[in-house]
């Protein structure tokens, strides 16, 4: 029984860190706009399905990781030019909206040039299951976790330790205020939304190995991304992945103690009870005293 | 002014005289209702093609009983109750004299009562049994049932002396229904089911489910699904080091599964129609011309064949022969030619419908598959 739980629990994580690279992702448009991005999952799709093309055309993995997130992070640069930079002013409902429009166009670009079929990318390292302590867990799953680190840590530093990271952020508290002591709030949304997409993007390819791709493979990742950033204090990029981590670790303990059957419902009703009682997260304290 | 009238009048008749030029050849109209987009879209994009593919055919061979054919098409995206819009349209609106489709079992069972109501033949390309049974009188199908892939799957079971079986299936309208009919023949195959799991279709890791299938004494795992989860459990199987063997339904029966699951999908086993393994067939299996033919030819439009393509080739196919026969659009004599359907050589098998069996098919049709160097074997 005990060696059964310690498999769901690294089930748990393995998903979870999923969940959270994700998430991450919301953080860095959320704190440069206050908005919500929900094509954040179509950037992860994208970044997958890229290097899956670009690996099907002859690249070498690595090579093909790389160019896939930067060709991810430029789509989601153009994205703000073309399409939220526009409705410059609109309120943020109106650039959530927005995102959505955008999100349903970008899945429908991906089917048009890759079909509709779901696609695998091969796993960095291997399928040999990594045994430990009678639980078993790929190669694949470190890489996902290693990234997931590796990122937070990176996204983190951005934000409270750089010039740039802070000026990020001060478009969101206060645009006007930011413009007046000179930072340029266009680059700043469209640097926001370059690297969102390209943290997203190695998402995508990180678990794709594990999760395979398809055109509308952004809505599931993007919808538990999301949950997972707001479990945790949307904006915090530590919030995500504890709130990442979490949902994991309750849907495998669900599914494997209670019933399969209600794994998402016990997650979901996890996230209300956090919505219910902490509504600013589990660690979004933080953003709602700097208001 | 009275030029002008007189050339208003002229244009009249000759749009008149147009019309009545038209009617005279007019095309028979073929509705269909597919689901292209969507999670099930790698079922209905074949089967639409494929549709697209047979009537370009068919027309270019100068019709049928020397009328064009015209095919009139609606994307469901897998949602029934746009299923049920679309099949009012096309009976009310575009006046069809015949539907082909209902790529899902949810869209199909969910336009059945207006096609009754409409006395409007219907050939489904969906799985479930529900669809022809019990037996209505304008509801025909052509795919394989989940209650075939059951039967066939304990039948090999049985034949390995293996009859401890757990069973782990997603939360779609094909794997619950699937799950329905394993749960409903194991009993006649004299199976015992150990473990009853279930996941989400778009779920990233089944392997707790699968961790507490491994604690039990299950000789064999049944997976009844499709998409890219069965492919998912195969890898995780894998992973948990789980040494049984193990079934997927005819769901997966398509290259992209053997892509998705690499090496893990090794000796796995699958009920699958006799499309996939078309070479392997003897020359002298009747289907086998039938399968190499659509096989050729829809390759060398549009990439690899999947069954589900060839469902549609099946239904438009059995449909253009009983409009032959029937030498007109008459509904209620294309209704009982398609139900006096006989030794229809299709993709699926060889359908004899009768009037308590408006499928035609016995499990003949199923090939049991095993995935071997990532190809399929026939292993009977």
């Amino acid at each position: 029984m005990l060696e059964q739980i310690f498999q769901f629990l690294v089930a748990g994580i393995t998903v979870g860190s999923i969940y959270a690279l994700v998430g991450l992702g919301f953080a860095l448009i959320y704190n440069a706009s206050d908005v919500v991005n929900f094509a954040q999952g179509e950037f992860v799709m994208l970044g997958a399905m890229t290097a899956i093309a670009l690996l099907g055309a002859g690249l070498p993995l690595a090579l093909a990781a790389i160019a896939a997130t930067l060709l991810t992070a430029l789509t989601g640069l153009l994205l703000e030019r073309c399409a939220i930079e526009p409705a410059h002013g609109a309120s943020v409902v109106t650039t959530i909206i927005i995102t959505i429009g955008a999100a349903i166009f970008l899945r429908g670009v991906a089917s048009l040039l890759w079909g509709k079929n779901s696609l695998p990318l091969p796993a960095f390292s291997g399928n040999e299951p990594i045994n430990l302590g009678g639980a078993t867990l790929l190669p694949q799953s470190l890489w996902v976790l290693g990234g997931t680190v590796l990122l937070v840590g990176l996204t983190r530093a951005f934000l409270n330790r750089t010039l740039l990271g802070k000026a990020l952020l001060a478009c969101s508290f206060n645009p006007a205020a930011a413009q007046l002591v000179g930072i340029n709030v266009k680059v700043m949304l469209r640097l926001a939304y370059g690297l969102s997409a390209g943290l997203g993007a190695i998402a995508g390819i990180l678990a794709a190995p594990i999760t395979f791709s398809s055109y509308e493979a952004g809505i599931m990742l993007g919808l538990k991304g999301f949950s997972a950033a707001i479990v945790g204090g949307i904006g915090n990029p530590m919030g995500a992945v504890a709130g990442g981590l979490l949902l994991g670790i309750l849907e495998a303990l669900g599914a494997g103690l209670i019933s399969s059957g209600y794994k998402d419902a016990i997650a979901f009703v996890f996230v209300l009870m956090v919505l219910f009682f902490e509504p600013t997260g589990l660690f979004g304290h933080k953003v709602a005293e700097r208001v | 002014m009275l030029i002008q009238r007189l050339i208003r009048i002229f244009i009249a008749i000759m749009l008149l005289a147009g019309v009545n030029g038209v009617s005279a050849a007019e095309p028979i109209k073929i509705g269909t209702f597919l689901t292209v987009t969507g999670p099930a879209a790698f079922l209905g994009d074949p089967e639409l093609k494929t549709l697209q593919m047979v009537i370009e055919d068919l027309n270019a061979k100068g019709g049928l009983n020397g009328r064009k054919i015209e095919l009139v098409h609606y994307d469901t995206g897998g949602n029934a109750r746009e299923a049920l819009n679309f099949v009012k349209r096309l009976i009310q609106k575009d006046q069809v004299d015949l539907i082909v489709g209902g790529t899902t079992s949810g869209d199909s069972l969910a336009v059945i009562p207006e096609v009754e109501k409409a006395r409007i033949p219907l050939i489904s390309l969906a799985g479930a049994v529900e669809i022809i049974e019990p037996v209505r009188k304008w509801v025909f199908k052509v795919a394989h049932t989940d209650r075939m892939a059951a039967a066939k799957i304990f039948e090999d079971l049985r034949k390995r002396g293996l009859n401890k079986v757990a069973l782990i299936t997603g939360d779609g309208g094909f794997d619950k229904s699937g799950r329905e009919q394993v749960l409903k023949l194991a009993p006649e195959y004299g199976m015992t089911l150990v473990a009853d799991e279930s996941y989400g279709n778009k779920d990233t890791d089944m392997t707790t489910q699968l961790t507490k299938i491994r604690a039990t004494d299950a000789q064999a795992i049944i997976n009844f699904g499709f998409g890219q989860a069965p492919a998912i459990v195969t890898k995780n199987i894998k992973q948990l080091g789980i040494n049984l063997p193990v079934y997927q339904s005819h769901g997966v029966a398509s290259k992209t599964f053997i892509d998705l699951a690499g090496e893990a999908a090794e000796g796995v086993r699958l009920p699958a129609a006799a499309l996939v393994v078309a070479e392997q067939l003897p020359d002298t299996d009747p289907q086998k011309p039938v399968l190499l033919a659509y096989k050729k030819e829809y390759e060398a439009k549009h990439g690899p064949v999947s069954t589900f393509g060839g469902h549609a080739y099946d239904g438009i196919m059995i449909a253009a022969e009983a409009i032959k026969r029937a030498g007109g659009t008459d509904k209620a004599k294309m209704r009982d030619e398609i139900e006096k359907t006989s030794g229809f050589i299709g993709t699926a098998g060889v359908f004899n419908m009768t009037q308590k069996d408006h499928m035609g098919l016995n499990l003949y049709a199923f090939k049991m598959v095993e995935i071997r160097d990532g190809a399929w074997k026939i292993v009977e």
